[in-house]
């Protein structure tokens, strides 16, 4: 079974607000480059193997490109987000409705506080790998252990360049996953260090460059161009790199990783 | 990263709250950071109870107290761990009910312990004032005020908590008891070796009489029987006792020994009946009576010599609470049993150390006075008597089963020792020992 993916097209992106420190409504990003890339990326998904299901943007919601942010997805239920920011709370019903219409169970945390979906939850074998205080609340991952059953380690984002943790941490298998350690406090580095057992560093400059935000088709690797260390790092352990240029989403705080939402996580 | 010196400090601080978290909270180091932070927040804490996951996919929890020297620090301190999880267990102020008939609480008050109390109210932790035990809690919401209150002194519309929530108690704390009374753990036994815990006693009254802080005394009739008024005159005399409690029996049998020399009518001095002696104790509490009270008693002469008479002279209050058998009574005996209750819980209200000697009755009555915190020492020739008064809650009671007479001389000898005084002589010592 192929990877399968839930993307929605740039139709109405743009940096209409300023809720983290890549946004600047000054520094617009160009919609014909931005369109340009989307579809680069969603080609070279496909031509990896993938499918991809596409949701309807919407007017008004420029970051609903975003969908990694639309729930956590395990097997076939899809724990839904609720937004830090109200400028993005008017995205839930719209994924929440795809979601459902498309098969998934669909699980509203009760924990009070925000929860960012697979933005900021990411399973690395059986442990669900969870960041908290900026975009997420701790709560919610407590109660997501519970709802799914496993293992939740929450490592605490100390950075708000790096706002969520796929902008900061990637999965590539069991034990091994791309990271960038400045990005959490002394506490989940350790955390970390100690549950999986080949991390490998990306230094500031390809961080920037959303190195950590990529999407993993089993050896193979998809992010934002400009990343060459990461790329000798990948290519010694096995895995191949696609650049695909993703910078006109990188003026909003977001790569590959965010632009698309796993389907099929853990089937 | 984790720095042991939090943990290796004991939790101190007048301001606690308990939080828990849960979660994976061992694998991903989120406990020693919230520990961490306490301590780098100028806080303190205690891990009350931890239960750690069996399997991977189990979550832990953590039970934890949380001190501080002050409000501001704590809530600060509950704010940066509140971020990592660790919420406060309570989030809701105590429940209060009315009181819609005089004397009486409402249905499903809160019934207290003579623990260490605090009500929730207005978001903020309040201590109970006059903790005491089998009573209600009266709050005033305004005032963010309470304090324990007796059933029969309810009023028709007082506030008072009802059910569990919003209310918590803190547990005295062994390990303080043991700074004194290690050897006595709280048992009550006929094997303990006494010299060593009469010596512990002294050193526990002499500190408490240097702290400046009042020790009271319960003390049953067998004081005066035994030939021991002497001892707990020099207690008297010396500063040791600030407030002597008692019945008619003791205060009676004191006088007549001031006056006949006998007690019950049996000489003192030799230990053989006096004619007519039986009507001693009698006409000793009706000498009294013409006087119109101890005090007038003493200060007209009437009383010259005893346990009583020392107490007037040396200022040391006392209170007489009757009962149904007594003789006379003496006039300055309560004889309404909620007054004398209220006047005793009213004078204890500061005492931090409690001597009840040869009397299971009165012992047990003040016992329900105390809270926990008030060292207790129970003398008494009757195990039960220590054991009914741990029965009734007041746990904190060290009992040591002896006579009084051996005790009461022991103890004054190994104070007269720390004194320096050289009392009691060898003589009167020699004198006591033949009775």
């Amino acid at each position: 079974m192929s990877p399968h993916f839930l993307m929605c097209p740039p139709d109405h992106y743009g940096i209409e607000y300023e809720i983290n420190p890549w946004m600047d409504r000054a520094r617009q990003s160009d919609h014909t480059e931005a369109v340009r890339q989307w579809e680069a990326l969603r080609r070279l998904l496909e031509t990896c193997g993938a499918t991809v299901s596409c949701m309807a943007p919407v007017a008004g919601l420029p970051d609903l490109v975003f969908t990694a942010n639309a729930a956590l997805i395990h097997v076939r239920t899809a724990i839904l987000s609720r937004f830090r920011h109200p400028q993005r709370r008017g995205e839930e019903p719209h994924y929440a409705a795809w979601l459902a219409d498309h098969g998934f169970r669909i699980v509203r945390p009760n924990a009070p506080g925000a929860f960012e979906g697979a933005g900021d939850a990411l399973f690395c074998g059986e442990t669900l790998f969870a960041g908290y205080r900026i975009r997420s609340d701790i709560a919610t991952h407590q109660e997501i252990a519970g709802i799914l059953q496993c293992r939740v380690i929450p490592l605490e984002l100390v950075d708000p360049r790096f706002y969520h943790l796929d902008t900061c941490f990637c999965p590539l298998a069991p034990g091994k996953a791309i990271w960038y350690p400045a990005a959490f406090d002394t506490y989940g580095q350790k955390a970390l260090r100690d549950q999986i057992g080949d991390l490998i560093p990306v230094n500031e400059d390809e961080a920037l460059r959303f190195a950590c935000n990529a999407v993993v088709l089993g050896d193979r690797v998809i992010a934002n161009t400009g990343c060459p260390e990461l790329r000798r790092q990948l290519e010694r352990r096995g895995f191949t790199l696609y650049e695909t240029p993703l910078d006109e989403f990188v003026k909003a705080g977001g790569s590959a990783k965010c632009l698309t939402l796993r389907l099929d996580e853990d089937e | 990263m984790t720095n042991p010196s939090p943990a290796a400090r004991p939790c101190i601080g007048t301001c606690v709250e308990d939080v828990e978290v849960r979660g994976h909270i061992i694998d991903s180091l989120i406990l020693p950071k919230i520990l961490d932070s306490i301590g780098a927040g100028g806080g303190t804490f205690r891990i009350k109870e931890i239960t750690i996951g069996q399997t991977p996919a189990d979550p832990s929890y953590a039970l934890i107290e949380v001190r501080a020297d002050d409000e501001d620090t704590l809530q600060r301190i509950l704010g940066r761990i509140a971020d990592h999880g660790a919420v406060p267990t309570a989030t809701h102020d105590c429940r209060l009910g009315i009181a819609d008939i005089a004397g009486t609480f409402p249905e499903d008050f809160y019934s207290t312990t003579n623990q260490r109390t605090e009500i929730r109210l207005g978001g903020k932790w309040i201590a109970v004032q006059a903790q005491e035990m089998d009573c209600g809690i009266l709050a005033d919401p305004v005032g963010r005020t309470a304090r324990c209150i007796p059933m029969t002194e309810v009023r028709s519309g007082d506030p008072i908590v009802l059910g569990h929530a919003g209310v918590r108690v803190f547990p005295e704390q062994r390990s303080r008891r043991h700074e004194s009374f290690e050897f006595m753990a709280s048992e009550v036994s006929t094997e303990k070796p006494k010299q060593v815990a009469i010596r512990q006693i002294a050193r526990e009254l002499r500190a408490n009489r240097e702290a400046g802080h009042r020790t009271a005394v319960v003390a049953g009739p067998a004081v005066v029987h035994t030939g021991s008024s002497e001892f707990l005159q020099y207690l008297v005399r010396e500063g040791y006792v600030h407030l002597l409690l008692a019945g008619n029996a003791l205060a009676a049998h004191d006088i007549e020994a001031a006056l006949f020399g006998t007690s019950l009518g049996v000489r003192l001095e030799s230990g053989g009946p006096v004619e007519g002696g039986h009507a001693h104790h009698l006409r000793a509490i009706n000498r009294i009576r013409r006087a119109g009270s101890l005090r007038n008693a003493v200060e007209t002469g009437v009383l010259a010599s005893g346990i009583l008479c020392d107490c007037v002279r040396h200022g040391v209050d006392f209170v007489l609470a009757g009962s149904i058998r007594d003789d006379g009574p003496l006039p300055d005996v309560i004889t309404d049993v909620l007054e004398a209750q209220r006047v005793m819980r009213e004078k204890l209200r500061d005492v931090t150390f409690c001597l009840m000697i040869a009397t299971t009755l009165h012992s047990v009555a003040v016992g329900n006075l105390l809270p926990a915190w008030v060292r207790v020492v129970c003398a008494d020739i009757n195990p039960s008597t220590a054991i009914k008064l741990a029965d009734r809650g007041s746990f904190q009671t060290v009992g040591l089963v002896t006579d009084v007479a051996p005790f009461l001389r022991a103890l004054v000898e190994e104070l007269a020792v720390m004194d320096s005084v050289g009392w009691p002589s060898q003589a009167v010592i020699s004198q006591q020992s033949r009775l």
